[in-house]
């Protein structure tokens, strides 16, 4: 089931839309949030409509048309979205209404942008778009089956080409309730993320799109030539197992594979988890983190893909403090574990 | 030919009935499900009708076996789930690729909006066990742990059609060999956030729906759950019980038109009918019984009405509307309705359009008004359409 990666947006706490690899200049984290660096969306999107969008409606439109535009496509066969927390800031907006004013003189506009499915009906309705419409709203699997789901599609001859992404947001509320969950560093951490020593993470956002083909284009950055998930695997043998069954189906050797981007979030015990079954079973291949750039959330693996798809197209990683050097890369893995529950594995491969 | 998905158990909960035998026997009984608000406390509970599932959240955990603090979604999914599984027959799932997909629109809200209330006074104070489950994957999680199932779980949401894209993913995933058997369906319990966010867009009726009528008001806000398995040809070559039908023909389309109105043309429900009927094979005439959509809305119901016309005219098949039964069930109703669905397969049944009257001065068509018994019912057409355009339609075959 290999799709070709023809084009790609995305809004990120980098200064990624409008671009194809990772900036030079990196913005770390301030304190235990990192927000994304929106666009102008009034170039992209009808003022009228603009308005009325919430933050992650505006990130999700603008990342999607971005890749559209790169695809110098009008309407995709259809549209496939991941988010897991979903319109955030709307939910928050009715919600808070509805209790504050104890179910009294409430509006729809909040509530009917709340649902899960808006930023993928949003997008079919600015491009007039009537073909397939989807959403997945499963924690850190959200992205991941929308790409399962697109892949999928492009498998069953349903059409020639798909949209297919992932957004989620952090509002102030959803920040605090989260921090109080204890998944992030304390309010006022400096310094170098991935490498800490200490328990939490960053929190992150954003939203990235892609264009899929079923058939080679001239313009494809990669293709994916694989993706499998797993789900509460009980100990780092069931990991390393379920990596070493991925590889074998697609029968690449992990000599194969020139780089490797994991999902280190700067939780002390998550990446040393991670590097125990990436050490056991893809020793000595160089590897590359990505939530220093986007923080974590539920989808960001749609990051990861986004920053495997900018190297392969160049072949090398940018020099950025991430940098390392390695050239000719062809072949990559990305591995993310989404607190221990949700890992995803993506093979991608240049053109 | 593609590969059949055949479905081998059926699982339901709903204002009608616990079970699917209680579904069943109210469908044939012509007893609806909506009354006053006894579960839900909210200051609309005098004023408008709902279709709540008669048990309370203890209730509920009791037949779940799970804590009855967690979100009656997952309690309600986790019955209907388990129902399902149980009616295939099989002892034990842990021998094959079995996934579970299911929907919802609410996730934890019943218990978020509980936590609100002291977090919005200070953000400080709630009990994060409330919000814990907010997330709709977790719902899923809760019921896949339950169940046993690891192998493939997601969540969809789509609103209204929401289920019926579970099912038509499940579908998906055993036609392309990548899972053996798929539990497939969705849940949503009833919640102030909803009630409100309905009323606010004045679609509720004051009193019970009277879906494809001319004088319809409006719909009648609903919980449930329901699932079907889906099974491989494989699988269902090993299972001692006969399947209930197979899902022959599924489409998703986009009505592209408004956020939450359906397009009078019905652009998005014809493409899903249309598409559906192409995978399948089969022609309008060969359609048995159409399950509607049919929340009793002005809008979905001449819109719905107006691309079935479009399609079928001039030969129309039995149809109703069971939310005039079950109320809409937001997530649950794609799935709910496709256990009927297959019912009626099984049982040659078609329902009844309960407080049918007066026909629509638009459509030359009206749907059933009595329980025709003992018809040979091959195809049936579910549909299930939803905010953001989302219209879905699965066809339902005899095996």
């Amino acid at each position: 089931m290999k799709t070709y990666l023809r084009a790609m947006g995305n809004v990120s706490p980098q200064p990624t839309y409008g671009r194809r690899e990772i900036p030079l200049a990196v913005i770390g984290p301030t304190g235990n949030r990192m927000m994304a660096m929106e666009p102008d969306y009034k170039e992209l999107i009808d003022p009228k409509m603009l308005r009325r969008m919430s933050r992650i409606i505006r990130m999700g439109v603008a990342a999607a048309m971005e890749c559209l535009r790169e695809a110098a496509l009008q309407t995709p066969d259809a549209i496939i979205t991941g988010t897991a927390y979903g319109c955030l800031q709307d939910t928050d907006l009715f919600l808070t209404r509805m209790v504050e004013q104890h179910e009294e003189l409430l509006t729809p506009t909040a509530f009917i942008q709340s649902t899960h499915n808006t930023v993928g009906a949003q997008i079919s309705l600015i491009i007039q778009c009537r073909n397939y419409n989807n959403c997945f709203v499963h924690r850190g699997f959200s992205f991941e089956s929308a790409l399962l789901d697109a892949m999928l599609f492009l498998e069953e001859e349903e059409g020639e080409t798909v949209l297919t992404g992932a957004v989620d947001e952090i509002t102030d509320r959803s920040h605090v309730i989260l921090s109080r969950m204890g998944l992030y560093k304390p309010r006022d951490f400096s310094g170098e993320l991935i490498g800490s020593t200490t328990r939490g993470t960053v929190a992150g956002e954003g939203a990235a799109f892609f264009l899929l083909g079923r058939k080679p284009s001239v313009q494809d950055y990669c293709t994916i030539d694989g993706l499998k998930t797993f789900y509460k695997p009980s100990n780092v043998d069931v990991a390393g197992n379920e990596i070493r069954d991925f590889l074998d189906e697609l029968k690449v050797h992990a000599a194969d594979l020139d780089l490797i981007i994991t999902g280190k979030n700067g939780d002390a015990s998550h990446d040393s988890h991670l590097n125990e079954v990436v050490q056991d079973i893809l020793p000595g291949i160089p590897s590359l983190t990505y939530k220093d750039l986007c923080g974590e959330y539920p989808s960001s693996t749609a990051f990861a893909l986004w920053m495997a798809a900018g190297i392969l197209r160049k072949g090398k990683v940018p020099a950025t403090k991430n940098s390392i050097a390695v050239e000719g890369i062809r072949r990559m893995l990305i591995y993310n574990n989404y607190l221990g529950i949700h890992h995803t594995l993506m093979l991608v491969t240049a053109c | 030919m593609p590969a059949p998905v055949f479905i081998a158990g059926l699982g339901a909960i709903s204002a009608i009935g616990n079970n699917v035998q209680e579904n069943l026997s109210s469908l044939k009984k012509s007893i609806p499900g909506m009354g006053t608000m006894r579960h839900l406390p909210s200051v609309h509970q005098q004023f408008i009708p709902v279709a709540e599932v008669k048990k309370s959240n203890a209730e509920l955990a009791s037949l779940a076996r799970l804590p009855s603090g967690i979100s009656r979604t997952a309690l309600l999914s986790m019955i209907a789930a388990r129902e399902a599984l149980t009616d295939t027959g099989m002892a034990d799932v842990s021998s094959w690729k079995t996934g579970f997909i299911s929907a919802n629109t609410t996730g934890g809200m019943d218990r978020t909006e509980d936590f609100f209330i002291p977090f919005l006074k200070d953000n400080s104070r709630g009990h994060l066990r409330d919000v814990v489950n907010h997330e709709c994957g977790t719902v899923t999680e809760i019921v896949a742990d339950a169940l046993g199932i690891k192998d493939l779980i997601t969540t969809i949401s789509t609103a209204c059609s929401s289920s019926a894209n579970a099912i038509f993913f499940g579908a998906r995933l055993i036609r392309q060999g990548r899972l053996d058997i798929v539990v497939a369906g969705g849940a949503d319990a009833l919640t102030r956030f909803t009630v409100n966010g309905f009323n606010t867009l004045m679609i509720l009726d004051g009193e019970f729906c009277k879906p494809f009528d001319e004088r319809r008001k409006g719909l009648n806000i609903a919980e449930g759950a329901a699932y079907v398995v889906m099974v491989s040809e494989k699988v269902m070559a090993t299972l001692s019980r006969a399947p209930y039908c197979t899902l022959s023909g599924y489409c998703n389309a986009n009505d592209a038109y408004h956020q939450t109105a359906s397009s009078p043309e019905g652009a998005g429900s014809f493409l899903a009918m249309k598409g559906a009927l192409q995978k399948s094979g089969l022609q309008p005439r060969d359609i048995d019984y159409i399950n509607l959509h049919g929340t009793g809305t002005q809008n979905n119901d001449l819109s719905e009405g107006t691309a079935i016309q479009r399609l079928f005219d001039p030969h129309y098949p039995p149809m109703s509307s069971t939310k005039s039964f079950t109320g809409h069930t937001l997530g649950a109703s794609g799935s709910l309705e496709a256990v009927y669905s297959a019912l009626s397969i099984r049982h040659g049944l078609i329902y009844p359009n309960l407080r049918f009257e007066t026909p629509m001065k638009e459509l030359p068509f009206t749907p059933v008004v009595e329980l025709l018994e003992g018809r040979q019912v091959n195809h049936v057409m579910s549909n299930s359409f939803g905010f953001g355009g989302n219209c879905s339609s699965l066809i339902f075959s005899k095996s």
